[in-house]
């Protein structure tokens, strides 16, 4: 992958100054600008096969840097600063801390499958964003996003009763979140829905909200699926070797109480 | 496609296994009203899919996507081997999603059929096998099951004079690969300017608009969780409808639907910028075209006033 990449220069590494003079010769000024060199050397070896252990993220090796998936991302318009294509180059060379710098928005992906259309290489970007996403959580590098609450609180009804009921999960998002329960422009939205809504409508509505609707004979599917999600995320946490990282903090909080009571 | 499998479709599409999904008993009740009085109207018979359940929608993919595609497979397993159709039909795009990417997925790769399989032992039901339903979207149904010129012929209202941009959103054609009949020529669907909508409301007589951002992403995933981004993506969508010229943008997702309004009725009140372009499901529009009344299509329940604008164009 041999693609240079501007972006890492870091911009506090560009020095330009004013009055210097090395060896006799004077370097002051814009076209004497200087940058501090940085070696990197905490490569994470295993960064690439973490986030394939990951779903979404099994075909990252395929990668090729042709950098189609952020040419057609929807979020990248918005924030040039997401970037599918470096941040696959970042984890193909292991280059973990460069990735954690942008590690506060690349929950942001929508989904909206552009990349994966556009990739030639069947990478399928959106899976290996979700997988990035996923990976920074479960190694505590970010809390939990909105997005990830927003996914368990959805999953989790769909997997008790089979089917979802909206008011019950917007309720519990925005508890979940600490959001205010009802911002202006929802409730904004509701009173001009309520001034047309038919009195029976919302009473099915609140009768929904108030009894769930639920898929008859579902205790079979909740039980295997239960079964299924937690044997996969064992598996996923030993790839990630997630059992000694907690281990190793709590020997670090063990250690730290020690060294308190000598 | 050649004419046998144009009256194939034809005969086929007249009965079909129906999935409304949770949105439709939600937020989008409109378009499952509609759908049926639509469907009603044309001659076109819909059976819902027996205790059926969610597809997983955009979310479940994230806890674990082989549970997603067990959840699709489910459904289609139910009209297969229970009601013994041969056709399911989907008018949302997330639950088509998700069906049609079950329906890949299951024929593609060994280790999604194990994961189904076990997991549909376990709960009771005949596991779903790939090619026992074919996976079609409300406007299939309507494009194939009937056709334009049966349309046509049915056309009481004319939507003469309404300008219209289709809106289709993401899950409709991306990515491609789960939607192998699409992109093959004259008859089917494009992936990359889809226009089934299109041609079915023209034929209802409306005007439809060039419309550049008909599969742009509204942001729907992170309605919620990232509204910022959102309001962006959708207030781009309503713009964009604006400048080429609509009254009314023509929706067929409930998600894609909800999230217009709601993120038209944010941009106003969080960043102060108002747009009036309306919204209204496809088969709304094609109801009031069919001599429906608004309320039997469901009009007065969205969110954007969509009932002044076909009074001022004649429609109601």
């Amino acid at each position: 992958m041999p693609i240079h990449e501007q972006s890492l220069i870091r911009p506090e590494n560009l020095k330009t100054h004013d009055q210097l003079v090395i060896d006799g010769v004077d370097v002051s000024g814009h076209w004497s600008t200087f940058i501090e060199s940085r070696v990197v050397k905490d490569y994470n070896e295993r960064l690439q096969e973490e986030i394939a252990a990951l779903p979404g993220g099994e075909h990252i090796h395929r990668c090729w840097q042709c950098g189609s998936c952020t040419n057609s991302c929807t979020v990248n318009a918005v924030n040039p600063d997401f970037n599918p294509r470096y941040w696959i180059y970042l984890i193909r060379i292991g280059m973990e801390a460069e990735l954690l710098r942008d590690k506060d928005i690349i929950w942001q992906c929508v989904s909206c499958n552009k990349c994966t259309y556009a990739c030639p290489r069947d990478v399928f970007p959106e899976g290996v964003m979700k997988a990035t996403a996923h990976w920074l959580e479960l190694k505590g590098h970010t809390p939990k996003s909105k997005s990830t609450v927003f996914d368990e609180e959805f999953a989790g009804q769909v997997t008790q009763t089979g089917k979802i009921e909206e008011g019950r999960i917007l309720q519990r998002f925005f508890a979940q979140t600490g959001q205010p329960l009802r911002p202006d422009w929802l409730v904004e939205m509701a009173k001009r829905v309520a001034r047309r809504l038919p009195f029976k409508l919302g009473m099915l509505m609140g009768l929904a909200f108030l009894i769930r609707p639920r898929t008859r004979g579902w205790d079979g599917a909740r039980r295997a699926i239960e079964e299924y999600v937690d044997e996969q995320h064992a598996k996923q946490s030993k790839a990630l070797g997630l059992d000694e990282l907690i281990e190793a903090a709590q020997g670090e909080v063990a250690g730290a109480g020690r060294g308190r009571l000598d | 496609m050649s004419d046998t499998e144009v009256e194939d479709k034809k005969a086929k599409y007249r009965r079909v296994a129906y999935y409304p999904g949770c949105a439709l008993e939600g937020t989008g009740h409109a378009y499952n009203s509609s759908t049926k009085a639509v469907g009603k109207a044309l001659g076109l018979e819909l059976q819902e899919v027996k205790n059926w359940n969610c597809c997983g929608a955009m979310e479940v993919k994230n806890i674990d996507p082989k549970v997603q595609t067990y959840l699709s497979s489910r459904v289609m397993s139910i009209a297969a081997n229970e009601m013994r159709a041969d056709v399911v039909m989907a008018p949302c795009n997330g639950c088509y999603h998700n069906l049609k990417k079950a329906e890949h997925d299951l024929a593609q790769d060994p280790a999604s059929r194990e994961v189904v399989d076990r997991i549909s032992r376990k709960a009771g039901h005949a596991a779903y096998r790939a090619g026992q339903v074919e996976t079609i979207h409300a406007l299939d149904w309507i494009k194939h099951g009937l056709g334009e010129d049966g349309l046509k012929r049915r056309i009481k209202n004319s939507l003469k004079g309404l300008k219209v941009a289709n809106y289709y959103g993401c899950m409709y054609t991306r990515p491609r690969h789960i939607f192998p009949e699409k992109d093959r020529g004259p008859g089917s669907e494009s992936t990359s300017k889809p226009h089934f909508m299109d041609d079915l409301l023209e034929a209802a007589g409306a005007q439809n608009v060039e419309f550049p951002l008909k599969t742009a992403c509204c942001g729907g995933a992170h309605t919620l969780s990232d509204s910022d981004t959102s309001t962006k993506l959708v207030l781009n969508i309503l713009r964009a409808a604006e400048a080429a010229g609509a009254d009314v943008i023509a929706t067929e997702c409930p998600t894609c639907h909800s999230g217009l309004e709601m993120h038209q009725v944010r941009a106003e009140k969080v960043l102060g910028e108002k747009t009036t372009v309306k919204m209204l499901y496809f088969t709304q529009l094609l109801g009031i075209a069919l001599g429906l009344s608004p309320r039997k299509v469901g009009v007065h329940e969205n969110v954007s006033e969509g009932l002044e604008l076909l009074r001022s164009k004649g429609l109601a």
